[in-house]
């Protein structure tokens, strides 16, 4: 087991450049997620981790050690991929015992270490069996045993739940995250799902464009945004955001398109006519009878536990309400919704770094 | 107008009626497509192998059509020095040029798979001594051999590691040699570029995969490269032995099959036999001895062919 930190790294191919600047600490034994969308940079820092990308600038250490030009079987890392990359000519016993094997391990102890990962992940009655004769959920768990066998300082994964379907998805999540929580290993992930980011992470590290929007613990990231980007990726649905600015003679408010006017913590700091982003998430929106944001219905579905609805203000922008009340709606009538105002985020209209509002501090 | 359309009509039906019978028979049908295909191999591969095999039956000559003489050409085979020399050299000709092309065709297509500037367009020169017509190059071989204005000899002379020039086809020793280098120079290619094309198929995930499981370079070759390749490997060499022991133009443009005879292979002897000789009944024998050792090779790679057990089960 060992920390891994990640110092000013920078990675170009060829001229251009991919990541710009990427810090990053996690801690012994944490279950770290880097998310993002395609061609953030994510699985490209997680190769440099394993190894399998030079870095052109920066270091990166496992525990105490600078590994930026260490071989990647020196650094003690396993990785599991998104296609598995099994050995196709190996039964699942070989291809966990593999690495054992290179590294000169006798049979009995190699045997033994294989038959304890394959206890931990159900494979024992498939060690005979080749990668093509395995479901894809099968596959994914030898490519996690192949991993677990080597008990190595760090696990990595590259997006290991993108092939397998929904049902599956779900289930290998749990299992993953259970087997974390018995072995203790410090754990990176990549995945392009804030869904999983959120489920199974103890920090998650939000990438976008090569560098990072925000580090820190799911439910952090998920109330206190540090950005527009961060609070339109984390979430589903994602956050309402509404632009217009910030009116402050009388009590302080908001003012949208269409003439939407959205009350605020009374304590802002915020001078008056500043352009604003206004972010309310769809569960934090509450029916109103007078007052509030005026908003025509247009999509209703419901989903048994809960009502969402999709609607657009006068000014035309779509907000998407969640309830758990089964509310009835008719498409085209007019409703009005209303938020707290310490559940409102506010981010800037050009920057869109979020504004300190009083909850946060 | 009722009346002439209800004569016509029984007639008409059964017509429709077999053809739509027809049509919706999927073995009647099957066979119709099949007929074409069928017709060109019965006309240009079974019949000529069949002739061939009941010439060597006969004593026919050229311009005269032999009569059956049972195993007779056969017995005098048997008996015959030159021939068995023939079987000989057809051996050692294919078992040492197939060796040197699948150890330079391999080492070729690693060197080729790796990421070097330029990479297509050295594939594609790679290609080259396939692509030109055998008898070009066996000619452009001749030259190069040429008793008297050798290029290899004058090259060694020049650099002063030979005091005289080389006799590359006089000497049996040294035809051989020539003639097998000639031919591994013609079949590299195939080899090279059908096992690059193997490599290819290798996903790059699982040398990654291997290299963080501790794999050096020459364990990644051991462990993951050779094992995927064989399957690619078994059905290459196949063909490349097949090539080589019926290889008959280099031979005939190089030597002749001389001197004394040193590098007369089945092809060529059954050729200077049967056509230059005009005994065809003999040639075709030399010809049909051929079989054995080519269904050999065959039968080899059909076993050594079947789908591995890892290869089996599972869909995709």
């Amino acid at each position: 087991m060992a920390s891994v930190a990640i110092g000013e790294v920078y990675k170009s191919f060829g001229a251009v450049e991919i990541l710009h600047g990427v810090s990053v600490n996690i801690e012994d034994g944490e279950f770290v997620t880097l998310v993002g969308p395609s061609g953030c940079g994510k699985s490209t820092l997680l190769r440099m981790i394993a190894g399998l990308e030079k870095i052109s600038r920066g270091q990166i250490a496992i525990g105490e050690r600078v590994v930026n030009n260490v071989a990647p079987k020196e650094r003690d890392v396993a990785m599991v991929f998104q296609n598995y990359a099994l050995y196709p000519h190996m039964t699942v016993a070989e291809n966990m015992a593999f690495s054992l094997m290179l590294k000169g391990v006798s049979k009995p102890e190699s045997d033994a270490g294989v038959r304890r990962a394959a206890e931990i992940l159900g494979l024992v009655p498939l060690l005979a069996r080749y990668p093509r004769q395995l479901s894809g959920g099968q596959r994914q768990r030898v490519a996690m045993g192949r991993a677990i066998v080597r008990d190595p300082a760090v696990f990595l994964f590259d997006e290991p739940l993108s092939n397998l379907d929904a049902k599956l998805r779900v289930q290998m999540r749990a299992e993953i995250k259970e087997l974390h929580q018995r072995l203790k290993t410090t754990t990176v992930y990549v995945t392009h799902d804030q869904i999983e980011a959120m489920t199974m992470a103890d920090k998650i590290v939000v990438m976008h464009d090569g560098i990072v929007e925000q580090i820190g613990p799911p439910l952090e990231l998920y109330d206190r945004p540090n950005n527009l980007f961060v609070a339109s990726f984390i979430g589903s649905p994602a956050m309402n955001l509404l632009r217009g600015e910030i009116a402050t003679d009388g009590s302080p408010s908001f003012r949208g398109a269409g003439g939407i006017s959205v009350p605020l913590a009374s304590a802002l700091s915020i001078p008056n006519g500043e352009p604003v982003v206004l972010g309310i998430r769809p569960e934090h929106l509450r029916l109103s009878d007078d007052q509030g944001i005026p908003v025509t219905v247009a999509v209703v579905e419901p989903t048994g536990s809960e009502v969402q609805l999709i609607g657009r203000t006068a000014g035309g922008e779509e907000i998407v309400a969640n309830f758990r009340e089964r509310h009835s709606f008719t498409p085209g009538e007019t409703i009005r919704l209303t938020a707290e105002p310490s559940l409102i985020h506010l981010f800037h209209g050009e920057t869109g770094q979020r504004f300190q509002t009083r909850t946060d501090r | 107008m009722a009346v002439p359309s209800a004569a016509i009509q029984p007639r008409s039906s059964i017509f429709s009626r077999i053809l739509s019978r027809w049509s919706e028979s999927r073995n009647a049908l099957g066979f119709g497509f099949m007929l074409p295909a069928a017709a060109l191999l019965l006309v240009f591969l079974t019949y000529p192998l069949g002739l061939g095999v009941w010439l060597g039956f006969t004593d026919a000559r050229i311009g005269r059509p032999g009569i059956f003489i049972g195993i007779e050409n056969y017995e005098y085979l048997w008996s015959d020095a030159v021939f068995w020399l023939s079987v000989f050299n057809t051996l050692l000709y294919t078992i040492s040029a197939s060796i040197l092309k699948f150890a330079l065709g391999l080492w070729l297509a690693l060197l080729l798979n790796q990421n070097l500037p330029f990479k297509s367009f050295f594939r594609a020169i790679v290609l080259l001594p396939w692509v030109v017509p055998t008898v070009l190059s066996a000619i452009a071989f001749w030259w190069i051999y040429d008793s008297q204005f050798s290029i290899l000899s004058w090259a060694l002379m020049e650099m002063g590691l030979i005091d005289h020039r080389i006799n590359f086809l006089g000497d049996p020793e040294n035809a051989r040699a020539s003639v097998i280098a000639a031919n591994v120079w013609r079949g590299i290619p195939f080899v090279a570029i059908t096992l690059l094309a193997g490599l290819q198929t290798i996903p790059q995930s699982l040398y990654e995969a291997a290299t963080l499981d501790g794999a050096s370079r020459w364990q990644l070759f051991r462990y993951v490269t050779l094992p995927l390749l064989t399957p690619i490997i078994a059905i290459t060499m196949t063909f490349s032995v097949l090539f080589t022991f019926t290889d008959f133009q280099l031979i005939y443009v190089l030597t002749r099959g001389g001197p004394v005879n040193a590098t007369h292979l089945m092809a060529t002897l059954s050729f200077q036999r049967g056509i230059s000789g005009g005994q065809l009944g003999e040639g075709a024998a030399i010809a049909v001895a051929m079989i054995p050792f080519l269904l050999a090779a065959i039968l080899f790679s059909y076993f050594g062919l079947q789908r591995r057990k890892w290869q089996q089960g599972g869909g995709d």
